[in-house]
């Protein structure tokens, strides 16, 4: 302890030296922050968690099977298959273009899976594989039509829907459809396959864990820094309050069957496209030419890569989730893809929270968007209601996000936020 | 002030210097046989009535244009510049007057957008830091570097595309009517940042079409006029000499203005400084 006497005023952190600011500290501070977001139009994932949980009161009162736990693992089951193909959706919104052939094209990738598998005998892999493929392959073709002859993405995609279809029609022909064999993988995997109680278990303690991990980083490099620091105490009640709240819905679901291995895959994917979309330079200029495509071009950023990327990971989606569909009915048919898949994939993003013009969005949405619609559709079912009543009631949640959506972006450019 | 001392003494070295540059588009001739030099530590003032050719000579030396004839020399050596990234590399920066920033993303993600710190791990850390030490430099009053663009008032917007025209340590830097679109207030930031980028020794070119400011800051000014070069003026020329520069005509309002002021003063025998007020 020779050293000369550290100065005792700690100088003020790099970015707190502007006394113009309000900086909220601890914990009421990060409260009384959320509400100043929420009053001046970002709301985030709030509108669709208070939607979920008004849904839910509305058809456990109407049905308590609703909420019993053999009910909610068939609900993500469900939620899956549309589930990826609005993981896609949420890539094009996000540089602010649209989708609309996502149906179709997941419609023909499950019969190509049929046929190619079933009806030539290729390996399951392989026409997997290849599904996949022409799905990137349609997503790159809107891609050149948008880069290269400027043609706006909701014609494209409008034509594409017309004529995947025709194409799926043409591959199934005179027998309309196909049945993949119970006891395969892929059915096993789509109808049956459900995590053992520990891996469940393990997973929920997953995310906490990394927060944690993380968050502690953070601090210790902000304040390596100079830089001020996010409160600890903030840190670990936000860890406690998710992994808690996961363990404790692993264990109710673990109560019936348990989680499918299928939904996660989907967490997985859309875990990792979150990480792709706010933690990489690509998902910086996502973000980046969906608000602004000419400002993004001068900064140096490739612009036609990243609408080249954001179709065909859209397509590429789309044709995953088709195989997970046809493995969730065990069937190739000329029905699939058709109907409400198209608009639930497109309605779930937005729902979820991701803006329909552009360059405000998050992976997530993709989650919590198309948990809402499948609630709908199965307290409905649960009720035994017709499909026209899923239908008005769907759309009508629909108009509700993107009359949300309109507003909140009202508000934050009068609040003077993006 | 001290920074009045500054101009005088860091004027230094050649960093741009255009030899008969030309530019035809079709039948048109924007630009012809244009002269053009800026010193390292100077602001040289780009004025012109509108058709003149700034633009086209600003976008010729970002990489957007290039010149059917004429050479650009570069800090000594010969250059060519066949697209905005060489202008990049090259060490010259541009502030385009709009569609510079994403109003969606926070101050950080715009300064460093295209050329983030690890990309497959976006360091958030050390690029705030370098952020608050660049806005630092600049004196700069940012609130927050985490608040989206679309909250920061037009001189603070301005004040972060500088900024961020920083980032790769540029050797020049070229202002499109950097202050366009702002207030007084804001203006005079915009004014004061431009004097520090000037006080940290980079060459300073500024368009622009309000003489107040360029007599503000410029170390010279000089004249387009359909295309030519029409004159090099030190800041301290008078409006009407300026004025009959820019429009190519010494019989104008402003011309005609002078005159009966001043002949008024020598009537009055008083000496008003009239003619020093636009």
């Amino acid at each position: 302890m020779t050293d000369v006497k550290q100065s005792t005023s700690a100088p003020l952190a790099l970015d707190r030296a502007d006394a113009r600011v309000k900086h909220e500290a601890g914990i009421g501070g990060a409260v009384s922050a959320f509400l100043d977001r929420v009053r001046s139009g970002d709301l985030g994932s709030l509108p669709v968690i208070v939607g979920l949980v008004v849904i839910w009161t509305v058809f456990t009162s109407l049905n308590p099977v609703f909420v019993s736990s053999s009910n909610l693992v068939n609900l993500l089951f469900d939620c899956s298959t549309v589930g990826v193909i609005a993981l896609g959706i949420v890539c094009v919104l996000m540089v602010g273009e649209i989708d609309l052939s996502v149906g179709s094209i997941s419609g023909f990738a499950s019969a190509m899976v049929g046929t190619l598998w079933v009806n030539q005998g290729w390996p399951i892999a392989l026409a997997i594989l290849a599904a996949l493929a022409f799905g990137a392959l349609i997503g790159s073709l809107y891609a050149l039509l948008f880069n290269r002859l400027g043609m706006p993405s909701f014609v494209s995609t409008l034509a594409g829907l017309l004529a995947v279809l025709g194409m799926q029609l043409y591959i199934l022909g005179s027998t309309g459809s196909i049945n993949l064999p119970y006891g395969s993988a892929l059915v096993d995997f789509g109808q049956l396959m459900v995590m053992p109680k520990w891996v469940s278990h393990t997973l929920a303690a997953i995310p906490g864990l990394a927060m944690l991990v993380s968050g502690l980083r953070t601090v210790a490099r902000r304040r390596a820094a100079n830089l001020s620091t996010p409160s600890v105490a903030g840190l670990i009640l936000r860890v406690a309050t998710i992994t808690i709240g996961l363990e404790l819905i692993v264990a109710y679901l673990n109560q019936s069957r348990g989680i499918p291995w299928m939904f996660g895959l989907f967490v997985g994917l859309v875990v990792a496209m979150n990480y792709a979309l706010t933690r990489t330079k690509w998902g910086r200029s996502m973000t980046a030419v969906g608000g602004n495509r000419e400002a993004a071009r001068r900064a140096g950023i490739k612009v036609r890569a990243i609408y080249l990327s954001a179709f065909a990971l859209c397509s590429l989606f789309a044709a995953l989730g088709g195989v997970l569909a046809a493995a969730r009915l065990a069937s190739a048919s000329q029905q699939a893809g058709t109907g409400d898949v198209n608009l639930n994939a497109i309605a779930a993003a937005v729902i979820g929270g991701t803006s329909l013009f552009g360059g405000r969005g998050s992976a997530y949405s993709a989650l919590l968007g198309i948990i809402v619609i499948q609630s709908i559709a199965s307290g409905l079912t649960l009720l035994d209601l017709s499909s026209s009543l899923r239908y008005m009631i769907t759309g009508a949640v629909l108009a509700i996000a993107v009359i949300v959506d309109s507003l909140a972006r009202r508000s934050r450019a009068s609040h003077g936020r993006a | 002030m001290s920074e009045s001392f500054e101009r005088s003494a860091s004027v230094g070295e050649l960093v741009l210097s255009l030899r008969g540059i030309s530019k035809n588009f079709g039948a048109v001739s924007a630009l012809t046989d244009i002269d053009f030099d800026v010193h390292a530590g100077e602001v040289v003032a780009l004025v012109g009535d509108n058709g003149a050719g700034k633009s086209t000579l600003v976008k010729i030396l970002a990489g957007v244009h290039q010149p059917s004839s004429g050479t650009i020399n570069f800090r000594g050596q010969p250059v060519t510049l066949p697209d905005p990234r060489a202008a990049l590399t090259l060490g010259i920066a541009t502030v385009f007057q709009d569609l510079a920033l994403c109003e969606n993303l926070d101050v950080v993600a715009n300064i460093f957008l295209g050329n983030e710190l690890s990309p497959l791990r976006l360091d958030e850390v050390a690029m705030e830091m370098r952020a608050w030490t660049l806005l630092n430099e600049l004196s700069a009053r940012i609130p927050s570097v985490r608040e989206a663009v679309a909250s920061l008032s037009g001189g603070q917007r301005q004040t972060v595309a500088i900024a961020r025209s920083l980032l790769l340590e540029p050797k020049l830097i070229l202002l499109d009517e950097p202050t366009a679109a702002l207030g007084v207030a804001q203006t005079a930031e915009v004014l004061n940042l431009i004097d520090r980028v000037r006080a940290r020794g980079l060459g300073v070119v500024m368009i622009s079409h309000n003489m107040e400011d360029v007599r503000a800051v410029a170390d010279r000014i000089v004249v387009l006029r359909l295309g030519r070069n029409n004159g090099v003026f030190e800041p301290d020329a008078s409006n009407q000499d300026l004025v009959s520069a820019i429009t190519g005509a010494s019989n104008n309002a402003v011309s005609r203005r002078a005159e009966r002021l001043r002949m008024e003063r020598d009537h009055s025998g008083s000496a008003q400084a009239g003619e020093q007020r636009p």
